[in-house]
């Protein structure tokens, strides 16, 4: 098979318009706050996070910034802290709201714009596969 | 001897299943997708497959940040449907088949495709959704089940030349066993998707439509996709189509198309869905 350069492997992913590719690197970052919201898988768990928000953030080691996003459910902001999108989906179940229209906070539309963009074929790739080459 | 008679991709999007739980099937949202299964429930229903190879990807379900296995394969009992949040699916539990799971666990590690073991787990909705699509409503699934589960989220997960060469693996595997068993394997997740940031919702039915062509095709040109393809083109959760590789892997080089089915959108997805047997 032929070697694969791990650093041009994942410089590439850079280059990715509006995505944050789950690398080691946000892997790492995130861990905490990935295993935050897996605990809301526990139906226990999630009715005290529900009861006091802060205070069932507060016993895990993840940084204020990213609590604060988390109170504040910023999904681009969480992704930046290393979030990953199926853990950070706990938290949409917690809410009871749809993972598209969580997905849609993440864009520039509302989410009937969002549902609209998606009812009529979805997002086109055309100029958004390559910031560099800007195709 | 057992012997693998089929292959089937599809999509495993977790409307499906709500769907399906809700009796929207026929409704005019989804009727379009489930219309396309409509060829593959009948068709299962003559095939009577006795076990089900299911390679599907867990969404941090069964698996958190704490033990991250690139391959791993299901060698229990029985599995009970994952609390993903809304409570779990009321759908079966899921019936394993340890003899030949174990079989192909110690036949692809002396393949040297080092796999780890599973004995308990919940399975999410990457597993029950593709049973649904393909079997409907049922008092038990007709099939046991071996799950196949891939690390397609924290990267890098494995290539798709790797996924080509563990399918064919798994066909040695299961064609060493002495019963005799009607074997599927079922390759799932995609097609394109991004369910994250400003890209979100990009679909790209001319490249999946071209992934099914090379799917169909007589020789294994798509293994070589590199992952950066799938990214790019098809949005950051398309990447699960190496799954589907896993599958056509272990069809052989030859095959026929019995079925193929693809519509957009269902939530943030396009729906593909093939089933391929050796020719």
């Amino acid at each position: 098979m032929t070697h694969t350069d791990i650093h041009a492997y994942l410089a590439e992913f850079e280059d990715i318009p509006g995505t944050r590719v789950f690398t080691a690197k946000r892997a790492r970052q995130g861990y905490h706050l990935n295993q935050f919201a897996m605990s809301l898988m526990k139906p226990e768990n999630r009715e005290r996070f529900k009861a006091d928000e802060r205070a069932y953030l507060d016993e895990w080691a993840i940084s204020e910034e990213a609590k604060l996003a988390v109170l504040a459910r910023d999904y681009n902001a969480l992704l930046d802290m290393g979030g990953n999108i199926y853990f950070l989906s706990k938290l949409f179940s917690t809410d009871g709201i749809a993972f598209a229209e969580a997905v849609s906070t993440m864009t520039d539309m509302s989410w009937p714009e969002y549902r609209q963009m998606m009812l009529d074929g979805g997002r086109s790739p055309e100029g958004v596969r390559s910031i560099r080459e800007g195709r | 001897m057992a012997r693998i008679t089929a292959g089937v991709g599809s999509s495993h999007v977790p409307l499906l299943g709500v769907a399906h739980d809700q009796g929207k099937e026929r409704d005019d949202y989804f009727g379009p997708i489930f219309a396309g299964y409509d060829w593959t429930r009948e068709w299962e229903k003559q095939e009577k497959p006795d076990v089900v190879i299911l390679v599907y990807n867990d969404h941090a379900s069964a698996f958190d940040m704490k033990f991250i296995p690139t391959f791993a394969i299901g060698c229990g009992e029985r599995y009970a449907p994952a609390d993903e949040g809304w409570g779990p699916r009321k759908v079966p539990d899921v019936i394993g088949h340890p003899d030949l799971a174990w079989h192909i666990a110690q036949s692809l590690i002396l393949d040297e495709f080092d796999m780890t073991i599973i004995n308990e787990m919940d399975v999410d909705h990457g597993l029950t959704v593709p049973l649904s699509m393909m079997f409907g409503t049922c008092e038990q699934w007709p099939t046991t089940v071996i799950p196949l589960a891939v690390n397609v989220v924290t990267y890098p997960p494995p290539s798709g030349n790797r996924c080509w060469a563990l399918g064919e693996a798994i066909a040695r595997a299961v064609e060493s066993f002495p019963q005799d068993l009607n074997v599927q394997i079922w390759g799932t997740g995609g097609m394109s998707h991004q369910l994250q940031g400003a890209r979100a919702g990009l679909i790209n039915p001319e490249w999946d439509n071209r992934f099914l062509d090379l799917l169909e095709a007589n020789d294994d040109a798509v293994r070589h996709i590199p992952h950066i393809e799938y990214l790019r083109e098809t949005g950051s959760e398309g990447i699960e189509m190496v799954m589907w590789l896993i599958m056509r892997g272990a069809l052989g080089q030859r095959v026929k198309t019995l079925h193929r089915h693809y519509h957009v959108p269902c939530s943030n997805t396009a729906i593909g869905h093939i089933v391929l047997a050796p020719d």
